[in-house]
């Protein structure tokens, strides 16, 4: 694990060693707090979701007793027992990322270059755009639950017209699931890509058009290339909340009993059954999947890009 | 010709009905605030202005939308505090382990929720610390403080140093010219950063629910809620505090091009 390499130490350890100039002094001294409690309250939980995830039952029979142990076979049962719910969670994320590119680069497109001669327009636009941000995430999700409830006209439309059959449903579908995910997270996208293609020089593509290039040509070999970070960090800020959320494919917003992801079985062992290694398992099962996603991305535009 | 204008079209109407379908489920949320409804807020029953005036009445809806405000303004200030000195020192100071600094920073945001919650909740648990309204904040600093300090460097990298070194000429003690030219120059970034803070922070579920023991969180009470139907004064409180920030924010964008339509005029 990469952060097993980092995690001895702990916070404090990591700026302790400073050349003794004045500066690196004042720099320290506005380092350390935060670094001691990222290091207290983020690594150190991690250190102790590695630790719980390897331990067994103590033998006492107790709920939600465990003493320490070094069962790697832990890992083997929740990937086989679990195997269902991690491929809803990436599944899904794949999924709702790719809908929510879709989606969002044509609007990041038109507010970020062809709202640029007017600003209020642009400024009304990307208002809107991050305005769910501003209304409790839990009731816009229950929203489209009530939206497209069994008894609702939507959901009647579609019975009548075929698309849906007679006793066919929309909530507790994986189709609602990663509809909701989509929906809740195109800000996430639209931002990232707004804020590269704000930035994105039109004399450019008028270059390309002037060179006899098609529309489509000049799209692909110069307006995707130069948006590629805005796409990198856009995709991230979607993959990683939705492939942990549980809000939406939990049975009393949009999904149902076959829609549970990672985040759904996290939560039950953890708060319901007090299955503590079962729950760490597999969310440093995620953290690992995660990391090395990340990992990739930034071996190709480097950390400092990232942040 | 006729696809040529057909282009030209298109995305407008295509942002036009992006936006719209953003808007939907707020709609909704907002309208049935104003339903004249029973127990569960399921069917459309008339109009009627009572859940605002009444919102407490409905058990627990206030207790959990003050825990929220309480939660959300002392994380935002330590958050704030905390993260606006690692993004001074990222960006003016010269150290080792520079890029190690950077990571750790930057891995709180990259990593899922529900990994920090169930993280935070097992070093509570071994600890034997009890959960409630303090362990919240504890959660709630930890993952708003990468976000403050990527919104304040930003601000710190377009500083202009000369401005400080001028004020070094005039003999500026070093606190001098922190308070007196960089803290104003950056309050602006600061602002930002602490309003994204509270809105992370208030709107947070996943985290809290790991971490918050018997204590309600307005999130967390209507996630509880939504077993049974979530009551209309649940979203009175969401549409009140929608209103307030798109207030807050057309005003600030208000006022920054007022002000810069002002510069313009002078320069």
């Amino acid at each position: 694990m990469a952060f097993a390499a980092f995690g001895h130490g702990g916070g404090g350890g990591a700026a302790a060693p400073a050349t003794p100039t004045k500066k690196s002094k004042v720099a320290l001294f506005l380092l350390l707090p935060g670094l001691i409690y990222l290091g207290l309250f983020f690594m150190t939980p991690l250190i102790s979701l590695i630790i719980t995830s390897l331990e067994v039952p103590d033998g006492s029979g107790v709920m939600g007793s465990y003493a320490y142990g070094f069962a790697i076979e832990n890992y083997g049962k929740v990937v086989t027992e679990f195997w269902p719910q991690i491929s809803h969670s990436f599944g899904y994320a794949l999924i709702a990322t790719v809908a929510a590119l879709l989606i969002s680069y044509p609007l990041a497109y038109f507010i970020g270059v062809k709202a640029r001669r007017f600003p209020l327009i642009q400024g009304l636009m990307l208002t809107l755009v991050i305005a769910p941000f501003f209304i409790s995430f839990l009731l816009r999700t229950f929203a489209w639950k009530q939206i497209f409830s069994n008894d609702s006209v939507a959901v009647q439309f579609l019975q009548q017209v075929g698309i849906l059959g007679p006793h066919d449903y929309l909530v507790g579908t994986p189709f609602m699931v990663i509809f909701g995910l989509t929906y809740n997270f195109i800000p996430f996208m639209t931002l990232p890509l707004y804020s590269i293609l704000e930035r994105l020089d039109i004399r450019l593509l008028e270059a390309g058009s002037d060179l006899y290039a098609t529309p489509a040509t000049t799209f692909r070999k110069i307006t995707l290339p130069l948006t590629a970070p805005g796409i990198i960090s856009g995709t991230l800020l979607t993959f990683i909340p939705i492939a942990g959320d549980y809000v939406n494919a939990s049975g009393d917003f949009l999904g149902g009993t076959k829609t549970a992801m990672i985040g759904n079985v996290v939560e039950s062992r953890f708060l319901v059954l007090n299955d503590y290694p079962t729950a760490s398992a597999l969310s440093v099962l995620l953290m690992g999947v995660i990391l090395l996603l990340v990992g990739f991305y930034a071996k190709r535009s480097g950390t400092e890009d990232l942040l | 010709m006729r696809r040529l204008s057909l282009g030209k079209y298109a995305l407008p109407v295509y942002s036009v009905i992006a936006i719209i379908y953003l808007m939907i489920p707020i709609a909704y949320t907002f309208v049935f605030s104003f339903n004249n409804s029973l127990k569960t807020n399921l069917i459309w029953r008339g109009f009627t202005f009572d859940k605002w005036i009444n919102v407490c009445q409905q058990q627990g809806v206030c207790e959990a939308f003050g825990n929220s405000i309480l939660i959300g303004v002392v994380s935002t200030v330590l958050a704030t505090t905390l993260g606006t000195m690692i993004a001074i020192a990222l960006v003016r100071y010269r150290f080792k382990f520079r890029s190690f600094v950077s990571l750790l920073i930057f891995l709180p945001m990259a990593t899922p929720e529900v990994v920090l919650g169930a993280g935070l909740a097992s070093q509570f648990f071994s600890m034997g610390a009890a959960k409630g309204i303090g362990t919240i904040i504890i959660a709630h600093v930890m993952f708003c403080m990468s976000f403050v300090v990527v919104t304040v460097k930003a601000r710190v990298a377009s500083l202009d140093p000369a401005l400080e070194e001028a004020g070094r000429d005039l003999y500026g003690s070093p606190a001098q010219v922190f308070w007196k030219i960089t803290f104003p120059l950056l309050m602006p970034g600061i602002l930002s950063a602490a309003l994204l803070s509270f809105a992370l922070s208030f709107d947070d579920f996943i985290i809290t629910n790991f971490n918050s023991g018997p204590a309600m969180t307005f999130p967390k009470y209507v996630y509880t809620a939504a077993a049974r139907g979530i009551p209309a004064e649940a979203n009175v409180v969401g549409s009140g505090v929608f209103l307030l920030a798109i207030a807050i924010v057309v005003t600030i964008q208000v006022r920054s091009s007022l002000r810069s339509r002002r510069l313009a005029r002078q320069g």
